[in-house]
């Protein structure tokens, strides 16, 4: 840092001290009382898991992506189908990761698939011009809003969400929480945060030009979401009601 | 590919992008309000945004209780201020993003500008960014040899068009689709005149793609920031915000020092109350929160990250406990979506940075009083700014508080005295209010002038000063409601 910005710090932070302030709230009491808040919303309305992942369908679909229910044993097959027929020819994933193998051994033969190898540096121009979808699995969701948990890793980096035309996340639906409130708090996210986490809830969009929503602007133009249940009451047991 | 050739910005490069001084706020209102197009796109945008908005709170219990999280959350944050920007600077640092203090616009831009010059970098790529715009950083890196190439759409048009956003998240919201067909078909090359809006987004994305790749640094702005983990929370639909973070060697984050939160958590109302005030949204598409550069072993993403913490005029708003709450703001624009003043006018009548309510409370910190003594009395005090706002500033009372330190003597010494004080004072003016309550105040005088203004009615001027241009002039009542009362009260 140079010796300017330096002196700007100082500069700042003594003019800021210098306020007067009233003390602060305990941030234990505002704590209390953004839980409270939260907790108060989700037992109007607790939902039972199966009410869960329709809530979750339905705000990803209100906002244009498609959602794909499957059990363990069905989604790869017919994701595979599906990217088949959408005309992919170029697949990026991790093919190492189980849901990877699943999907690698299903595609046809048509389906190229592709892993992130190398460092984005190495590859610039044929991710951005030869990908057709990139998949990946998500960390978590997000009834309330519809919303993926994804935490880009090395094996599955960040671009592969964003780059190429078409994004396919499969998430698990005993992993879908209530809402925002309900997943920062139950995974813990003040214990340290990922390089980069990222939240998903459709494909890219704008409403920039006279209020129109056009979709695929910058990012995926289309998001397709496989929903994994296992299929049996065991799963709605397990996890009962999230609060 | 050379992004200069790809994305031409003659317009920009003929007009430097200088806001002009808002002495001329008058006379820009007033082109503003004749010109139909510009009132029928307003109206029509704001319209469709409050509507979008109250079908997000169909609740208003719940509104009310979220608005009172946001505002105890700001609160609380600012309180702490200081403390919380050693904590996130502290925790950035820990996580290997580097964190850069500027005082003034040009301590930022320097920044910068240092940054990309060691890097040597000539092609820069944005994510929308309001704090880059209120510094003028793009006009400041083209005088150095250094192309900004903004990516939000909205961003993109007005800047292909060489001119400022006219709506703090939608730049473009003054342009018709016709507009943006003209401008994409001037300045785009191979791009035939289209107004379907399907085909101007993925030309729009076609022109920016190759930008992405071709950059050496991404430069966004930031929604919230939170101390205890070292999170920079950027909030986007486009995808471009992430391309910008994701893609280049380097991220640039530039940062109003206020939008600091003790903890991550706190977001948590923050963001809903921000995608559900701004657009309608329940959330916005991507939420994108960056911790640290890449790690080892991790194959794409920054490798360095750079944030600058800007003040820029915020700590005079900080040193008064009243305007401090202005900087409570989210920046989700519901203000200027629901106000009858921006609505008519537009953004870009305003000549600053912030348009609409906010602005006018935001931007006497930011340019001093003297610049902008007019914008907080554009307003009718309708009080419309106050009930929408997300984190409850008190919009209109700091509004009245603006005029009176305009208003104000130049010379009066007062605690926190602010930049430009004085500037709407005029000794005439005082020198009437001063006879008008001293009348008030003594009954006698009170009586006298009573007397005299009801006898002395045939001396009105016809002409009163800004009165008359849109009215008939005033003239006093041959007998004052005083009289009237008392005849009428008299028993027959």
């Amino acid at each position: 840092m140079s010796i300017d910005t330096m002196s700007a710090r100082a500069r700042m932070l003594g003019r800021l001290r210098g306020a007067h302030t009233s003390p602060a709230t305990s941030v234990e009491a505002l704590d209390a009382r953004i839980d409270a808040h939260f907790k108060a919303r989700r037992s109007h309305a607790p939902l039972a898991l199966d009410e869960r992942i329709a809530q979750f369908e339905r705000m990803l679909e209100a906002a244009h992506a498609q959602v794909l229910r499957a059990t363990t044993s069905t989604w790869a097959a017919d994701l595979a189908q599906r990217l088949e027929a959408a005309g992919v020819r170029r697949l990026l994933l991790d093919t190492a990761c189980a849901e990877g193998k699943a999907l690698t051994a299903a595609l046809a033969a048509a389906v190229q698939t592709r892993d992130y190898a190398q460092p984005i540096e190495q590859w610039k121009a044929e991710l951005f011009d030869t990908i057709d979808a990139g998949f990946t699995v998500a960390r978590s969701g997000l009834a309330a809003t519809g919303t993926l948990v994804v935490a880009p890793d090395a094996n599955a980096p960040r671009t592969v969400s964003l780059v190429p035309p078409l994004h396919v996340a499969l998430v698990y639906a005993h992993t879908l929480h209530a809402d925002l409130h309900a997943a920062v708090a139950a995974e813990r996210w003040y214990e340290g945060m990922p390089t980069n986490l990222v939240m998903i809830s459709g494909p890219s969009k704008t409403s920039d030009i006279q209020q129109t929503t056009a979709y695929g602007a910058h990012g995926p133009r289309a998001l397709w979401v496989v929903v994994v249940t296992d299929g049996d009451d065991e799963t709605a047991a397990q996890h009962g009601v999230i609060r | 590919m050379s992004t200069t050739n790809q994305i031409p910005h003659a317009k920009g490069a003929e007009n430097p992008l200088h806001f002009v001084p808002t002495a001329e706020f008058r006379q820009r209102a007033r082109t503003a309000l004749d010109d139909p197009q510009l009132r029928k796109s307003f109206r029509g945008a704001m319209d469709f945004l409050q509507g979008k908005r109250a079908m997000q709170f169909p609740d208003a219990d719940e509104l009310e209780a979220l608005r009172d999280l946001g505002e105890a959350v700001r609160q609380h944050a600012l309180a702490r201020l200081p403390e919380l920007l050693e904590q996130l600077e502290a925790k950035l640092r820990a996580n290997g993003i580097h964190v850069h203090w500027a005082e003034t616009a040009d301590e930022a831009n320097r920044i910068v500008h240092g940054i990309a010059q060691r890097h040597a970098a000539t092609r820069v790529i944005k994510g929308k960014s309001m704090a880059s715009e209120e510094i003028e950083l793009n006009h400041y890196l083209a005088q150095r040899g250094i192309d900004c190439i903004e990516s939000d759409m909205g961003e993109y048009i007005v800047q292909l068009a060489g001119e400022k956003p006219s709506h703090i998240v939608m730049p473009a919201i003054h342009k018709t689709k016709g507009d943006i067909a003209h401008l994409f078909e001037e300045y785009i090359p191979d791009t035939p005149y289209t107004e379907d809006v399907d085909a101007l987004i993925q030309t729009g994305r076609r022109a920016l793609r190759h930008a992405f790749v071709d950059a050496q640094i991404g430069l966004s702005g930031v929604n919230f920031a939170a101390a205890d983990t070292g999170t920079l929370w950027l909030v986007e639909n486009e995808g471009n915000g992430r391309l910008s973070t994701t893609v280049p060697d380097v991220h640039i984050a530039i940062m109003g020092m206020e939008k600091v939160v003790a903890k991550l958590e706190h977001i948590v109302p923050l963001s809903s109350l921000l995608t559900r005030s701004a657009t309608g949204q329940p959330i916005t598409t991507y939420f994108n929160l960056i911790s640290s550069p890449r790690r080892e072993g991790e194959k794409d993403g920054p490798r360095e990250v750079h944030l600058v913490l800007l003040d820029n005029g915020r700590s005079q708003a900080y040193a008064d406990e009243q305007l401090r709450a202005t900087l409570q703001c989210i920046r989700c624009g519901a203000c200027m979506n629901h106000c009858p003043v921006y609505t008519r006018i537009g953004g870009h009548a305003y000549g600053t940075t912030y348009p609409g309510p906010i602005g006018k409370i935001i931007s006497p910190h930011l340019l001093g009083l003297e610049a902008t003594a007019d914008l907080p009395t554009a307003s009718s005090l309708c009080g419309a700014c106050g009930e929408v706002c997300p984190v409850r500033i008190p919009i209109p009372q700091l509004l009245v508080r603006l005029r009176t330190e305009a208003n104000r003597a130049p010379d009066e010494s007062v605690a926190q005295p602010l930049r430009g004080q004085g500037a709407n004072h005029s000794k005439s003016e005082q020198f009437v209010w001063r006879f008008w309550s001293g009348a008030f105040a003594h009954p006698r005088a009170y009586r006298a002038l009573r007397w005299a203004v009801t006898r002395l009615r045939g001396l009105t001027p016809s002409q009163q000063m800004g009165w008359t241009q849109h009215r008939t002039p005033l003239k006093p009542a041959p007998r004052s409601l005083h009289d009237l009362l008392r005849e009428r009260n008299q028993p027959q």
